[in-house]
């Protein structure tokens, strides 16, 4: 499933539909709009962040007490509680408990940890089909596709493209892609199949290590409809996902969805505690990468993720190359700082896809130093050896030029030259700043000589 | 090894010093009309609300605005006239068909207009997310500002399941355009209650 092509080869496909680029760089930039507006009307908005970090740091540097802690409390509630290393193991786990009730099909609702450790497939492959709930989730399935975007699974996708699935998959009528027309004959369908699921399986958005409970948020009302149905309920979370306290959760429910989509809260925030008579809840929580994670310091505060999207929604390398490019369940800036953890070879390509301009950590609602991660990542893979030799190369060049004012001054004239008496030097496949941009006009003069000049002309008539 | 003792010790040895909590009690809003705040939010993000002052109203109200030869289902012992009481011990299942579902809240919240309901007052876990419309019962002395209010009162209360619900369901997975109605619900109504 995975791909093997980087992200800029990735990128570059998706460039080529040039208007399917500003559709997708306008969609997600109104998001982005709609979380400003959103943030700015809520008092102590700056402070609210800080708390939420603050949290956060707490729970990373106290992990260890909280997991025994919260694990101890699911006991008590009635929860059965499984510890896994690795997505083999949790998917081992999922499939055991099924099987013990010889249930073949589940419904799931979002998460991209389970996305992450290719259950689906696992269980399909074990004659276990699995549907996910979802909407935009629902429609990447038929298509075959990962999501593109953790918040909005099919954000690439236009309405024509989903009617087509919808004729093929649902037998809707062909043409047939008007949203709300499409949304009640997948919700017809959808309901059918979780009054008919014995098995449920949702992601944990909040988990209280106080009260052993953890809370799930939809907009769609998918997670509950599977959940309340099913007499085998099973949570897959990650270990980060712990909070210390009940009151906390009115910290970050007020972040999360004005971050993710600029709602004041999610339509659903469900608090899950004890099963309901004559059902089964079960809790897995997963490792996969997230202690080796703890254990680099320039890297551990992106366990503070709370999965809101909204660093992809303001990238300006995510809105014009699209989820799908980055080769990861979780894309943009916060994937291409957690996917070198799990694989730093596979995944060296994700930090360099970024301008460093900073705006994913100014919208992060727990404060992550995303930009100073991504720059610190490269380093870390170019150390290791992980870079292609062309990137290699040409920033050995660029750091001999920066260094030498000669080679500099040298550097300068000859680039200007070139522009000005022969572009087509440059203006050429072979230079990968010329794809997709047009090359600048050249200035004259360099800085040094216009200050030079400038500068020495202003001194003479002071 | 377990894998629990495994990632127990891992997680342990590579946590970092300990970082304190801050301190969350300065998030205070004072609202002058908490309960105008309130009916401005909830109809902003797609509810209705009707501001009534006895129980009784609603009983004029729901024929005019729901399909009354449907199935109507309510928690509300003075409403067992208009609606069929909710039984706690049958198959969640049996619901499908409901067309409204008309609970009382433990309390609403005026910043976003969710109302916090737990298992007690919906009946059955599945009522407020099955039912095709759902009507919630808000006393106005139960309003509270912001979402570190609602946790203040709901406390260390011991319940099997609880939620808020901010509305009717929704999903915008269609190019970004919003539909009211994903699987729960297709609209919500508040009975504000003085």
């Amino acid at each position: 499933m995975k791909s093997t092509a980087d992200h800029a080869t990735l990128a570059e496909k998706f460039n080529r539909d040039e208007e399917r680029v500003d559709w997708h760089d306008g969609a997600l930039w109104w998001i982005r709009q709609k979380r400003d507006r959103s943030a700015n009307l809520t008092p102590q908005w700056e402070e609210l962040r800080e708390a939420a970090s603050a949290i956060k740091s707490n729970v990373i540097s106290n992990l260890h007490d909280y997991l025994v802690q919260f694990e101890e409390n699911l006991t008590k509630n009635g929860v059965k509680v499984y510890w896994a290393s690795d997505a083999e193991e949790h998917n081992q786990i999922v499939y055991s408990i099924l099987k013990a009730k010889e249930i073949t099909q589940m419904v799931k609702s979002k998460s991209m940890l389970t996305e992450e450790c290719g259950l689906n497939e696992y269980l399909h492959e074990r004659g276990i089909d699995v549907i996910n709930s979802d909407l935009g989730e629902y429609i990447q399935q038929i298509d075959n596709e990962p999501p593109s975007h953790i918040v909005l699974p099919c954000i690439h996708k236009k309405k024509e493209e989903i009617g087509e699935l919808f004729h093929e998959h649902l037998g809707t009528e062909k043409g047939l892609s008007d949203p709300t027309l499409l949304t009640r004959v997948a919700r017809k369908h959808l309901r059918n199949v979780f009054l008919t699921r014995r098995a449920a399986l949702t992601g944990v958005n909040f988990a209280v290590a106080e009260t052993g409970e953890y809370v799930v948020c939809t907009n769609e009302g998918n997670a509950d409809m599977g959940a309340h149905l099913s007499e085998v309920q099973i949570a897959s979370m990650g270990l980060e996902k712990l909070i210390p306290e009940r009151k906390h959760l009115g910290v970050f429910l007020r972040l999360l969805a004005r971050s993710a989509i600029g709602q004041p809260i999610t339509i659903y925030s469900s608090h899950f505690k004890k099963p309901r008579p004559g059902q089964e809840m079960h809790l897995i929580l997963v490792d996969k990468g997230r202690s080796t994670l703890l254990a680099r310091p320039d890297f551990r505060d992106s366990l503070k993720c709370i999965k809101c999207g909204g660093c992809m929604n303001t990238c300006p390398v995510y809105r014009k190359s699209g989820g799908l490019s980055y080769h990861n369940t979780i894309s943009g800036p916060i994937g291409a700082i957690l996917a070198p953890n799990l694989d730093m070879q596979q995944h060296a390509d994700l930090p360099f896809a970024s301008t460093l301009c900073g705006s994913c950590s100014n919208v992060c609602p727990v404060k992550i130093p995303i930009h100073d991660q991504l720059y610190k990542w490269r380093q870390v893979i170019v150390k290791e050896g992980y870079v292609a030799n062309r990137k290699t190369f040409s920033m050995k060049a660029m750091s001999l030029t920066f260094a030498s004012p000669d080679i500099y001054r040298t550097a300068g004239l000859t680039g200007r030259w070139i522009l000005n008496y022969a572009p087509f030097a440059v203006n050429n496949k072979f230079n990968p700043w010329y794809k997709q941009r047009d090359m600048p006009e050249s200035p004259k003069q360099s800085f040094g000589e216009w200050y030079k000049k400038n500068v020495k002309e202003n001194n003479k008539d002071a | 090894m377990s894998s629990r003792e495994k990632i127990l010790a891992a997680v342990k040895q590579n946590q970092p010093p300990l970082s304190p909590l801050p301190d969350i009690s300065m998030f205070n809003v004072v609202e002058v009309d908490i309960a105008s705040k309130y009916t401005d939010t909830f109809t902003g993000i797609g509810g209705q609300v009707f501001a009534v002052t006895q129980l009784d109203t609603i009983k004029e109200i729901v024929p005019e605005h729901f399909d009354t030869s449907k199935r109507i289902v309510t928690t509300i012992a003075e409403l067992n006239d208009i609606a069929e009481l909710i039984s706690a011990n049958v198959d969640p299942h049996g619901f499908e068909d409901v067309e409204l579902a008309i609970i009382e809240a433990r309390l609403g919240v005026a910043e976003n207009g969710a109302v916090w309901l737990t298992e007690s007052v919906m009946g059955q876990r599945i009522i407020p997310y099955i039912c095709q419309h759902l009507a919630v019962v808000v006393y106005e002395d139960s309003l509270v500002s912001t979402m570190h209010d609602a946790y203040a009162k709901i406390a260390t209360e011991d319940y099997g399941f609880g939620g808020f619900i901010g509305g009717p369901s929704k999903t915008a997975d269609i190019e970004q355009a919003l539909v009211l109605g994903a699987h729960g619900p297709l609209s919500m109504t508040i009975f504000l209650v003085k």
